[in-house]
């Protein structure tokens, strides 16, 4: 597969993708995106670091991102891409105001390990 | 690469070097997206996620002088194996789902040259039949903006944490974005 | 032979691909060498004269020392980083020379009629805009893992200016883009074809405020004079590349200035017309020429204003930046989508 992606990349060079022509399965692109989102979910799970956190949220956000797009190239149909358009500004205003809050975690106590920030804890 | 890099990213401790593994990630993806015939995409996630917030979280890290994760406390030590194996169950799960459910009957209708990713038929679609969202996702975009500039305003008083000396004492210059060195010499006036 | 094979093409896009960019580096060379004659006339001296017949081997001096200087390497944990970030700064510097477009089609001897640009993609500005997006990093990260607080300062300080000119830069570049209707940046280049070839360009048809608003902002995303407080630093207190020494320092001085590069390459195409001026139709070998000129003509302005202005401080940079800059760039896209709603564009 790793060669039909290569071919696939020097055949770009000259002649940029209007024609499309996928030699490699749709599944492909679906499992790539499945495992990482599921690596994602494994790293919001393990991580303490409030951070870490949020660039496996992003990496989530990522794989979906991935999914759509390659849905919408194997059914001809531009929604998708217009969907991750939005997703993708999305992102980026959640990245800002999570960041910020981040931020306003850190000034507040010192440290952004989320396993501290556990006040609210009954 | 790209699950090189993400598996990089959920296993290093310092956070920085997720972050750049994290780049990595979006690189590669935008490559992906040039193959899948999404070059305006591909572009656009160039810019907005590796080139702007990527360069956001860099900054939050560095600015907040991250430190590396220590090792777990021993009771929460149980879920590490578990999410992995529950991670490996759902990857299992949707490659049975992939190759041994039927493939739909449909086909693309032309293998030939499509519209689809092509900057123009994008901002035509933007501009007509997906304009509602456009608006929202520029009402959003401010919303994001005022929302972060008065996270970040200086609070007139602050709740006295533990006092770090590391941060405290040595005068930084001046702090680019994060009133940071100012609420710790806040805090210290208060003292 | 056969030029319709793929190994064949893959073979001319290679040497394409070498052959842009040793004349890239080449030029950059010979930058360094002009901005030190030319400041040096500016200021009232020579300059360096002495290495080859008016100092024209003196790059190759310069780079011969750098190879041969000590190289020091930092012994805690930041070594990957160290080691990646001048790599990152080169290849977003370099890497978007492969989408501008030196000259219309020429006949070449043996193979035809070619387009004189490596890659032509309909999405070609928003590659350089993302590519040069990803260049910020060169500088935060080697400010980071120089492990000294004054150059994470003079990192910090250096990209926190590249973002914020960045948006102004791409605000300005969309008036050319509503003007054009592509973002394609040779069909750009065609477009520009005008009255014998000078008055076409889109800096007197309906852009001279975004070549001036688009001149500021790569000025600033460059780090030069008048904005390049994080490299001031350097003679001042510290910048982000102190900790560097030899081949990687000479990394990071050949990426700024192939940056100063593609940035008035980036101009020439958009508002200057790219390769078009008069008698291109009949020779179109005189495109080559025109735009060699022109991007010089922008080199030397660089230079011009390092020699004749005083620097900005971090919060004046930042403050024209986003109060004045932002705003103008933004009147601008407002009165060029007026204009081309009412047709007249």
């Amino acid at each position: 597969m790793t060669t039909k992606l290569f071919a696939n990349g020097l055949f770009l060079l000259q002649d940029f993708p209007t024609e499309l022509q996928i030699s490699v399965d749709l599944s492909w692109y679906l499992s790539l995106s499945a495992i990482l989102f599921t690596i994602g979910v494994v790293g919001v799970i393990i991580k303490r670091n409030a951070i870490a956190m949020f660039m496996c949220i992003e990496l989530m956000l990522n794989s979906v991102n991935l999914t759509f797009i390659s849905f919408s190239s194997f059914f001809r149909d531009v929604n998708g891409q217009l969907f991750v358009f939005i997703v993708m500004a999305v992102a980026a205003a959640e990245a800002a105001v999570g960041l910020g809050i981040i931020i306003s975690i850190f000034r507040n106590r010192e440290s952004i390990d989320v396993d501290d920030a556990s006040v609210l804890r009954g | 690469m790209a699950i090189g890099c993400a598996i990089s990213l959920v296993t290093q401790r310092n956070p920085l070097y997720g972050a750049v593994s994290l780049i990595g990630v979006f690189l590669s993806l935008s490559a992906l997206y040039v193959l899948l015939a999404a070059p305006f995409i591909a572009a656009v996630q160039l810019i907005i996620y590796a080139g702007a917030i990527m360069v956001l979280v860099i900054f939050v890290i560095l600015l907040l002088n991250v430190e590396e994760e220590e090792r777990q406390p021993l009771r929460l030590r149980y879920l590490v194996p578990t999410a992995i194996f529950l991670a490996g169950a759902l990857v299992a799960e949707v490659t049975f789902i992939l190759y041994f459910v039927q493939t739909s009957p449909y086909t693309p209708s032309d293998p030939g040259s499509s519209n689809v990713g092509l900057t123009s038929n994008i901002g035509a679609n933007l501009m007509t039949t997906y304009l509602l969202p456009f608006e929202l996702t520029g009402v959003l975009l401010l919303m994001a903006i005022v929302g972060a500039m008065s996270l970040a305003k200086k609070m007139p008083f602050l709740v006295s944490a533990p006092s770090r000396t590391a941060t405290g004492s040595d005068a930084e210059p001046i702090a680019v974005t994060v009133k940071l060195t100012q609420a710790s010499q806040q805090e210290e006036e208060e003292k | 032979m056969d030029f319709d094979s793929p190994l064949v093409q893959t073979v001319l896009k290679l040497v394409a691909i070498f052959a842009a960019f040793t004349v890239v580096l080449m030029i950059v060379a010979y930058t360094v060498l002009a901005e030190r004659r030319v400041l040096a006339f500016i200021q009232g001296r020579l300059g360096p004269n002495r290495v080859g017949p008016g100092g024209m081997l003196q790059p190759f001096a310069d780079l011969l020392k750098f190879v041969f200087k000590e190289d020091i390497v930092p012994d805690k944990s930041t070594r990957f980083i160290y080691f990646l970030a001048p790599i990152i700064a080169i290849t977003a510097a370099l890497m978007p020379i492969i989408v501008y477009p030196f000259g219309p089609e020429i006949n070449l001897p043996f193979i035809g009629p070619v387009e004189m640009v490596v890659a032509r993609f309909d999405v070609a500005l928003l590659f350089v805009l993302g590519v040069t997006s990803v260049g910020v990093y060169g500088i935060a990260l080697a400010g980071w893992s120089s492990n000294s607080r004054y150059s994470l300062m003079g990192g910090l300080r250096a990209s926190a200016q590249m973002i914020s000119y960045e948006l102004a830069l791409g605000t300005a570049l969309v008036g050319v883009v509503i003007q054009a209707g592509t973002l394609d940046l040779y069909q750009i280049v065609e477009q520009q074809r005008g009255y014998f070839g000078i008055g076409g360009w889109n800096i007197f048809w309906f852009q001279p405020i975004g070549f001036l608003v688009y001149l500021i902002a790569a000025i600033a995303e460059t780090n030069r004079i008048p904005f390049d407080l994080p490299e001031a630093e350097t003679e001042l207190v510290a910048g982000f590349h102190t900790e560097y020494s030899a081949l990687k320092f000479a990394l990071f001085f050949m990426a700024e200035y192939v940056n100063m590069f593609t940035v008035s390459m980036l101009a020439t195409t958009l508002f200057l017309g790219g390769w078009n001026g008069p008698g291109v139709e009949q020779f179109p070998v005189l495109g080559l020429f025109y735009f060699l000129i022109k991007v010089i003509f922008f080199l030397f302005l660089y230079i011009w204003l390092r020699g004749t202005l005083p620097r900005f401080r971090f919060d004046q940079l930042m403050h024209f930046g986003w109060k004045f800059l932002l705003p103008v760039a933004i009147f601008n896209l407002i009165l060029t989508a007026t204009l081309a709603l009412l047709g007249w564009v």
